[in-house]
């Protein structure tokens, strides 16, 4: 066998490894700074890496160059890295999206002032809960900064998981985005050991998702005798005598991917999850994760599978609304306000996947109707937003014991304080859908590209969700703003350093402005065209 | 430019009053409603009454959903500017005191919620894109959840709960109808909310039941028709009685306004396909909200339930699709505003003297306030519909529509007469006749100076326009005439012979 020199398109697959090469070098710093002074440097570096990948992921967006497919598909983009990567529209909207989240994760992480001076994490990660090297380290103020580098390289895995253009490199970004997350759920400063069993439930959980992914890699080759996803598709329509192969490697693969968005029935490990990290890294996780992970969803079922759409449109239907009525339900009787919103992101992802499952070849859209891939991918923006700004509230809110995410804490907390009060109500107004919000037009987007494609039982349902949705949101807000706060003590809300407060601003502005001009947003989003093979 | 400032005068002058300090708030607050119920007075001063539909602006909103920001007005549209900027500055005037009192948010949160809900109202009743008029039907709920929830009797907060949750459920209701109108208009071409193409669009008579259902759907909840009128009552009972106006003679429009402009309008075939069972809602609105009022200890609740009947009568109206009975309803909806909003806020001041608003615990007010009594006496006649006070013409013109359509149906409508004369004179005679009790002889005072000029111009267009209706009817007219043609109905010529030809 011959072994060819890989050739890489290092100008379009900049952003990605100025992200991994930043988070190289932060571990290089972790090695060779004393422990005192590596924080400025790190915060320092994650800001700069990521701002710099953001700035060359605009510059690759500016010049796609026009792409002709193999079967006359259009697009803009290349297929870079031997075929293993693509730049293509969508793929550099979400890289975008995700910068600008991770933008506000770092923010998070960064935050001190809440905690009195040190950061949200375990300050000696090995030290037992509970035991006196904690002690020590707590009273010696220590601090892990490892988390900016595992941040890096969750934000490239992130950045690679929706270009992979193939499923070895999907496996590969789907670990490398996933391990850190792990790590990173496990380091909570306070309520140690809930943190640690979210991080094993998590690792353990996501262990078993990227076996059946792997596995169904294994029966599509067998089927395809690819692994690109140009030639699963290509195989796909030329059609082949082991259909079932094919469908269970489908199964298989969707499986791996739905447990990391969350959708039912894999969402058991979203709540713990949610509630047990430290808020900074839910926060980020949250909203990068199910970007990434909806991005690769995406490119795996449209391109690889697209031929194949009438065998897994239906379990998307199933999924969608098994996700949409089981995360509605379930939050409602939740009393934290973590695990409200991590039961509300699984109705997201419900919501989401309506969109997905609205697709529709382009002979059967009116000229100036926009695809499902544009709805989903506006829902993502508008999603995120609302997420991190939402979570980045909850941080603020504490008692004596830390964050206080017990509702009766919430109780009152208009009164006392009326703009974060109205800020998280607002968060809530939009992943409620009502108008004048970015959650009323991405819900309007996904729910009508479904309508088109003649899914209408699905939008009933999403619809009826929605009402049950709104139950628990308003019934938060009411209890924020006309309930009596509780007698035995109410959450106060703690003034926090502009780096908390700045992306709570930046996350209200942009739900604001996507809900009452997302036309800006919508255009780029429709210029970004089509997935490319 | 005209209908931006009016619907934007108010938005604005809600944020500057959230932003200025309380000292000022209520000033402030008053001075920009009475500066919107000038623009609405210039509204009305440029509007041509055989226009159509006119002073309209349309600009380009979200291109990929085919939105328009598009405003207008027809005679319907502006009736219900005019009602709602009247309204607003005497609702501020007549709760001047009640937003400090202890316990509640402040009257700097009133004004500005107040405010904000004018705004969004007039721009329902601008819109003539649907997807605008869905996107500010949905928001008027946010300024309404929080004056009931912020403002009023123990036991609001669950009233607020209630009311938004049957609101948006209606909302969402809506938009799974509104959705499918951007699938249909998709299908024909270019998609497209503008009214005026989707009254030309070739919606199939499948689709267009169904969507019908989800306009109606929502439409009756806000209006509200039985059976999903239950929150009704528990919201006018716990909210003041400013924002019992604001939500029952404003709020409430949107309802019957929304079943006219756009049931009518965009599904003239569903409308009269679904005109038996309407109907038959209707008149079971009318005869149970009454006999429920008529069983009523609480003031506020019993005015609730009467807007019920009242509702169930402009619905009937509405569907009875002939001239007099679209004619009706819009003249309906005008008195019905004028004369519940009297209703509410005398009750308010006669709540603020009694401090209890049982009916059962009050007695003999009219010989400790005369004027007060009277006044309520008058709103009370207004609401039973008493000839020489303006409901009377528009009941009048609903029955005459109803007895057209069946004589069953007219039959069963006209009871509205003798059970709303029931519950209003029994209303009265308990509360304000009979002996005084001797603790409320020195307690009660008559109505003060600010508080008679808060009703007095709704007392004054109740007469008014009770002896001289021409200038409803003329806005009315043409706009009824076009919406007939639209629906493609031609009246009935009359059967009995004319004169001349007997001869």
């Amino acid at each position: 066998m011959e072994f060819v020199k890989p050739e890489l398109e290092y100008a379009e697959l900049l952003p990605l490894l100025i992200v991994l090469g930043g988070a190289c070098v932060g571990v290089a710093l972790e090695a060779f700074l004393p422990r005192g002074t590596r924080r400025l440097p790190q915060v320092g570096l994650a800001l700069v890496t990521v701002v710099a990948a953001l700035v060359s992921t605009v510059v690759v967006g500016m010049d796609l160059d026009e792409h002709q497919g193999a079967d006359g598909a259009e697009g803009r983009g290349l297929v870079g890295a031997m075929g293993s990567v693509v730049v293509d529209g969508p793929t550099v909207y979400l890289w975008g999206l995700l910068l600008v989240f991770a933008l506000g994760g770092i923010a998070l992480f960064a935050e001190q002032r809440l905690e009195g001076g040190v950061s949200a994490f375990t300050g000696q990660a090995a030290a037992l809960p509970g035991s006196e090297g904690e002690r020590e380290a707590s009273t010696r103020g220590l601090e892990h900064t490892e988390v900016y580098p595992l941040l890096l390289f969750a934000v490239s895995g992130m950045l690679l998981f929706p270009a992979s253009g193939d499923l070895l490199t999907m496996f590969v970004a789907l670990e490398i985005l996933s391990l850190p997350l792990y790590l990173l759920c496990g380091l909570a400063r306070r309520r140690r050991l809930l943190s640690q069993e979210a991080a094993m439930k998590y690792f353990l959980l996501g262990a078993f998702a990227s076996g059946f992914f792997l596995y169904g890699a294994a029966l599509v080759y067998g089927y395809a005798g690819s692994v690109s996803f140009a030639g699963i598709n290509e195989a796909v329509r030329a059609g082949s005598a082991n259909h079932g192969l094919l469908l269970a490697g489908i199964g298989l693969l969707a499986v791996g991917l739905l447990f990391k968005i969350g959708a039912a029935p894999f969402q058991a490990w979203t709540p713990d999850v949610y509630q047990g990290a430290p808020t900074a890294v839910t926060a980020f996780m949250a909203a990068g994760t199910k970007v990434a992970a909806f991005g690769a969803l995406l490119r795996l079922l449209y391109v690889a599978f697209g031929g194949e759409r009438w065998s897994w449109q239906p379990m998307l239907w199933v999924i969608a609304i098994a996700s949409m009525v089981l995360g509605a339900v379930l939050a409602i009787v939740q009393n934290d306000v973590k695990r409200m919103l991590a039961y509300s992101s699984v109705a997201h992802t419900g919501f989401i996947l309506v969109g997905v499952l609205g697709v529709q070849s382009a002979g059967e859209l009116a000229k100036g109707q926009y695809t499902s891939l544009e709805g989903v991918l506006f829902y993502l923006t508008t999603y995120g937003f609302a997420m991190i700004g939402a979570f980045a509230i909850v941080t603020l809110v504490r008692d004596a014991g830390g964050e206080a995410t017990a509702y009766e804490r919430w109780a009152g907390l208009g009164r006392t304080s009326p703009l974060v009060a109205g800020a998280f109500a607002f968060f809530l107004l939009s992943m409620a859908g009502i108008p004048l919000t970015a959650g009323f037009i991405g819900k309007w987007a996904v729910f009508t590209s479904a309508l088109s494609a003649g899914a209408w039982p699905v939008v009933l349902v999403a619809i009826a969700c929605s009402i049950l949705a709104i139950t628990f949101y308003v019934r938060h807000i009411r209890l924020m703003f006309f309930t009596e706060p509780s007698a035995d003590g109410a959450g106060v809300v703690t003034r926090s350093s502009l780096l908390t407060s700045g992306t709570i601003t930046v996350c209200l502005v942009a739900t604001l402005v996507l809900g009452v001009v997302p036309g800006p947003v919508l255009d780029l989003v429709t210029r970004t065209g089509d997935f490319i093979r | 430019m005209l209908l931006s400032l009016l619907v934007w005068l108010p938005i604005a002058g809600a944020v500057a009053v959230a932003l200025l300090p309380r000292t000022v708030s209520k000033t402030a607050g008053l001075g920009v409603a009475l500066a919107t119920l000038v623009v609405g007075g210039v509204v009305a001063a440029s509007y041509e009454v055989d226009g159509g539909r006119q002073l309209t602006e349309e600009h380009q909103w979200i291109e990929a959903f085919g939105v328009h920001y598009a405003l207008g007005v027809d005679g319907l549209g502006l009736l219900l500017v005019l009602l709602t900027v009247l309204l607003v500055p005497l609702v501020l005037g007549a709760e001047w005191f009640k937003a400090d009192a202890v316990g509640s948010a402040g009257a700097r949160s009133f004004v500005a919620w107040t405010l904000a809900l004018e705004g969004l109202s007039l721009a329902v009743f601008c819109a003539t894109d649907v997807f605008l008029f869905y996107v500010v039907f949905e928001a008027t709920l946010i300024p309404a959840y929080f004056l009931v929830g912020g403002f009023g009797r123990e036991g609001r907060g669950a009233a607020a709960l209630k009311f938004l949750m049957f609101q948006l459920a209606g909302g969402l209701i809506l938009l799974a109808a509104v959705i499918g109108l951007y699938v249909v208009s998709a299908q024909q071409g270019e998609p497209s909310y503008l009214l005026s193409d989707l009254e030309r669009l070739d919606i199939g008579t499948e689709a267009g039941r169904w969507l019908f259902f989800g306009f109606f759907i929502a439409f009756a909840i806000k209006a509200p028709l039985f059976p999903l009128h239950t929150w009704l009552a528990d919201t006018t009972e716990k909210a003041t009685p400013g924002t019992g106006v604001l939500l029952v003679c404003i709020l409430d429009k949107i309802g019957t306004f929304g079943m006219m402009r756009f049931c009518l309008g965009i599904f003239p075939e569903a409308s009269q396909w679904a005109t038996p069972l309407v109907i038959t809602l209707a008149l079971i609105s009318v005869v149970y909200g009454a006999f429920i009022a008529i069983g009523q200890d609480d003031i506020f609740r019993l005015i609730g339930l009467t807007s019920l009947s009242h509702f169930g009568l402009i619905t009937l109206g509405v569907f009875t699709m002939t001239s007099q009975g679209g004619t009706g309803a819009i003249l309906y909806m005008v008195n019905h505003g004028l004369g519940t909003a009297a209703l509410f806020l005398v009750a308010g001041y006669l709540y603020d003297r009694s401090g209890t608003s049982s009916i059962r615990e009050m007695r003999g007010v009219e010989k400790v306030a005369p004027v007060l009594a009277g006044l309520l006496l008058v709103a009370g006649l207004a609401t039973l519909g008493l000839p020489g006070l303006s409901p009377f013409v528009s009941e009048f013109l609903v029955f005459v529509a109803a007895f057209d359509y069946g004589w069953y149906v007219g039959a069963i409508a006209v009871t509205a007469v003798v059970l709303s004369a029931i519950y209003v004179l029994w209303m009265y005679q308990r509360t304000m006749t009979g002996p005084t009790p001797p603790e409320a002889e020195a307690a009660t005072k008559d109505l003060g100076v600010r508080e008679i000029v808060a009703v007095a111009p709704l007392m004054a267009a109740l007469v008014f326009f009770g002896f001289y209706p021409a200038p409803l009817l003329d806005v009315s007219n043409p706009m009824v005439g076009d919406l007939m043609h639209q629906v493609g109905i031609q009246d009935d010529q009359p059967t009995v012979a004319q004169t001349e030809e007997a001869h």
